[in-house]
């Protein structure tokens, strides 16, 4: 079959008119509600923004965080699990005094990820820094690597874990980030309980999403990452430091 | 192979069990109390359920991917015994076939082993009085 | 060229039966910790979520690095050729590859899920240099164990250097990646720098040989074979330079650190006021480690005396140890430097030194590593003829040595 100039013109501006809408078509798709079928997307990249001008001397965040995903103390500060904790600033200079919370920054450039040697710390598409249980052998190199301190080692046999939860003997953990909640479309605890309880000083949001009202607020206003030269594109950023 | 080798033994075990000399090890205790049927096939679970969870954590725990069908907190859900609420135990569903079996198992020392209640229901809702 | 003979040692004596029950004895402690700390979890150990690194690393480490540094003699023979160092080739191959196993027993033994050890050999992240040491010490087991054959099969001579010489760079590479476990780590003010490579290089080299050193004088006054002069001198030369070496790396880092601004409060906190960081600094490392050894080897008459030459080779393997303790405990006791310029609370002892004293099951199992070291190489030399009949000086006349022109004393 033979095409003349104008036919093949109409057919060339209809392909090139679908190739780029399809892609559009499939993002509006996405920014809906992800199913249990399918897979995280690099598409979205979760963080979190936290004002330390909001937060005050309450712990709720670390309450909530602790009961969700079934973080006991035994009564060992030295070796019991803190997926996040409140850290308290005073500057040696001027005096000025500050609190935030800290949890695993969730990096673009994970150390942890890099000194895995099964690769049980990883990062996944859609930014999270998790550790695959199964595959970790609690060597402990990424707790030695994490320029946060985020990680902790499950030093003694765990009973009563929260099904969504999993969390053993031997291996390491860290925040995150609630992803059995993200995955459901809801908040991390910490973030929730903040907003309900707390100073209202954390928000979730989507990093990635061109109007999402976290990019929106990040370009809006100044906020800073911890250990900026260090390079690492942390997903958890902070105003007022 | 192990599963293969496990699913014999049992059948050995059951069919002894009609003569009236007790067994030596305490045969499994599979009892059948939610539910009509499992996810696949009882033989197919009874040889394959380990290759099933092993391939369904990965995409869980890598890709996000959380279909309930092979999911563990599924099996536990439905398997966990109403009396103990839990699927290890002497009597327990996992437990008592795998200590039968003289397979190690290793699931339980991270997964919780007891059913969800008023599953996945968000903070706020469960908080309420 | 004179045929050097080899054979094993009698190992019949009621001394040596003692000396293995004795390391059995050791091995078997620190197997019962291990499985003690594996079976509660480690909070039974002195190790936290602060100090996940604690003293068996520290021996893990020392036996690791001591392993590649004992193939030097080996290494000098076979691919430097110098023929001197070639009765005691059998006897450093050996030992590095008993080092190693003893280094590695530890580390396993200590991990969260030693069960998992089947992962951790068959699952790679090749970003991670961990990842890439597991691949290279197993790969240095074979290899010299491959060497070891080629020296002890007489019709494989002929490729005993370039086994040798494939030996000599497997491991290069290797300390390389030892030292880069820390070097690479962005986290931390003891870190991060490129200088631990060759830091770990030249430990090893140094280390290695002392003990090197220590285990040939007593497998040979043991078995009652004559070791020459010549042999011990030439070796003692060495460890006085490898000791000089260890300790100018050790000057540059901290120099270096000293200049810069950012790096003065963890400079503090090492050469002043760490408490027993600072003591093992000073006292351990560069006291005992670098500047006694190097007084009792470069010493006109001391150097002469064997007993002070073991003192020494003593002394470097104290300092290596507080060397080690320094860096991989006292690099985690400080704090993470998260906020410059502030002073920092948290229930996590976010900006405090923390504190780490070792437990029982720690020291076990670290001496259950080293005792494992040992006990290998002593049944490995009964086994196999690894130690030459004669190291004596008039023996070695034909092999090419400069004869020493003064007689030398033996104490």
């Amino acid at each position: 079959m033979s095409l003349d100039r104008r036919h093949f013109i109409g057919l060339g501006a209809a392909v090139t008119a679908g190739a780029v809408l399809a892609p559009g078509l499939r993002l509006i798709e996405l920014v809906q509600a992800r199913s249990p079928e399918e897979s995280a997307s690099v598409l979205r990249r979760w963080g979190l923004l936290i004002d330390t001008a909001l937060c005050t001397d309450c712990e709720v965040c670390v309450t909530a965080c602790h009961e969700e995903n079934g973080v006991s103390g035994h009564g060992r500060p030295a070796t019991d699990a803190q997926w996040i904790r409140k850290v308290g600033l005073r500057d040696k200079r001027t005096g000025h005094a500050q609190t935030l919370p800290l949890m695993c920054q969730h990096c673009a450039h994970p150390p942890c990820v890099d000194v895995c040697p099964t690769g049980a710390s990883f990062k996944r598409a859609d930014g999270i820094v998790l550790v695959d249980k199964h595959t970790c052998i609690g060597c402990r190199y990424c707790v030695m690597a994490c320029p946060y301190g985020a990680r902790s080692f499950i030093h003694e046999t765990v009973t009563g874990q929260k099904p969504d939860v999993p969390r053993g003997k031997g291996t390491v953990e860290s925040c995150t980030l609630c992803v059995h909640r993200i995955d459901r479309d809801e908040q991390p605890a910490c973030v929730e309980a903040c907003a309900r309880d707390g100073g209202k000083a954390m928000m979730f949001g989507d990093l990635g999403e061109n109007d999402g009202e976290l990019r929106e607020r990040l370009r809006r206003q100044p906020s800073s990452q911890l250990r900026p030269e260090l390079a690492l594109d942390t997903g958890v950023r902070y105003q007022g430091l | 192979m192990m599963g293969l080798l496990a699913v014999l033994l049992t059948a050995a075990g059951v069919a002894l069990a009609g003569d009236k000399q007790p067994a030596r090890v305490a045969l499994p205790v599979i009892k059948i109390e939610k539910g009509e049927k499992c996810v696949e096939p009882t033989a197919e679970m009874r040889r394959n359920h380990m290759n099933l969870i092993s391939h369904q954590r990965d995409r869980t725990v890598h890709d996000g991917i959380r279909t309930v069908k092979h999911s563990l907190k599924n099996c536990v859900d439905c398997h966990a015994s109403p009396k103990t609420n839990s699927v290890l135990g002497k009597d327990g569903f996992c437990e008592s076939c795998h200590a039968y079996a003289a397979v190690r198992m290793d699931c339980f020392e991270c997964h919780s082993s007891a059913p969800r209640k008023a599953a996945s229901a968000p903070l706020a809702e469960r908080r309420a009085p | 060229m004179t045929t050097i003979h080899y054979r094993e040692i009698a190992g019949r004596s009621a001394g040596f039966l003692a000396l293995l029950g004795l390391l059995g004895a050791l091995v078997a402690a620190g197997l019962g910790a291990a499985w003690y700390m594996e079976h509660n979890g480690h909070y039974v150990t002195g190790m936290s979520n602060q100090i996940v690194w604690g003293l068996p690393h520290v021996f893990a480490v020392f036996l690791i690095v001591a392993a590649s540094g004992a193939l030097n003699v080996a290494s000098i023979a076979s691919v430097f050729g110098r023929e001197a160092y070639q009765p005691l080739a059998r006897l450093s191959g050996l030992l590095s590859i008993t080092l190693l196993a003893g280094g590695l027993s530890v580390l396993v033994l200590d991990l969260g899920r030693p069960d998992r050890l089947i992962v951790a050999m068959t699952q790679y992240n090749f970003k991670s240099i961990f990842a890439w040491n597991i691949f290279l010490y197993t790969g240095f087991f074979a290899i010299v164990a491959v060497y070891l054959w080629m020296m002890f099969e007489r019709r494989m001579n002929e490729y005993t250097k370039p086994a040798g010489v494939v030996a000599f760079f497997w491991r290069l590479i290797l300390t390389t990646g030892t030292g880069s476990i820390f070097g690479f780590l962005v986290a931390r003010e003891a870190y991060d720098t490129a200088l631990y490579a060759p830091l770990f290089i030249i430990m090893s080299f140094s280390f290695g040989l002392a003990i090197f050193l220590l285990v040939l004088m007593a497998a040979c006054g043991g078995a009652g074979r004559p070791l020459g002069d010549v042999v011990v001198q030439r070796l003692k030369n060495l460890l006085g330079v490898f000791v000089a070496a260890v300790m100018y790396f050790v000057l540059i880092h901290h120099l270096t650190n000293l200049y810069l601004a950012q790096r003065h409060d963890f400079e503090r906190f090492i050469l002043l006021d760490g408490g027993i960081y600072t003591l093992l600094f000073w006292l351990g490392q560069v006291i005992i480690g670098g500047i006694l050894p190097l007084a009792l080897l470069i010493h006109p008459v001391w150097g002469r005396s064997r007993r002070a030459l073991a003192a020494a080779a003593v002394c470097v393997i104290v300092g290596g140890l507080a060397q080690l303790y320094v860096i991989i405990i006292g690099g985690q006791a400080y704090p993470l430097v998260i906020f410059p310029g502030k002073e920092v609370t948290s229930s996590f002892f976010d900006g405090a030194v923390v504190a780490y004293a070792p437990s029982l099951p720690e020291v076990a199992l670290g001496a259950g590593g080293v005792a494992l070291a040992l006990a290998l190489t002593v049944i490995a030399l009964k086994v196999l003829p690894f130690l030459p009949r004669s190291l004596a000086d008039d023996d070695r006349a034909a092999g090419g040595l400069h004869e020493p022109s003064i007689h030398l004393r033996r104490a």
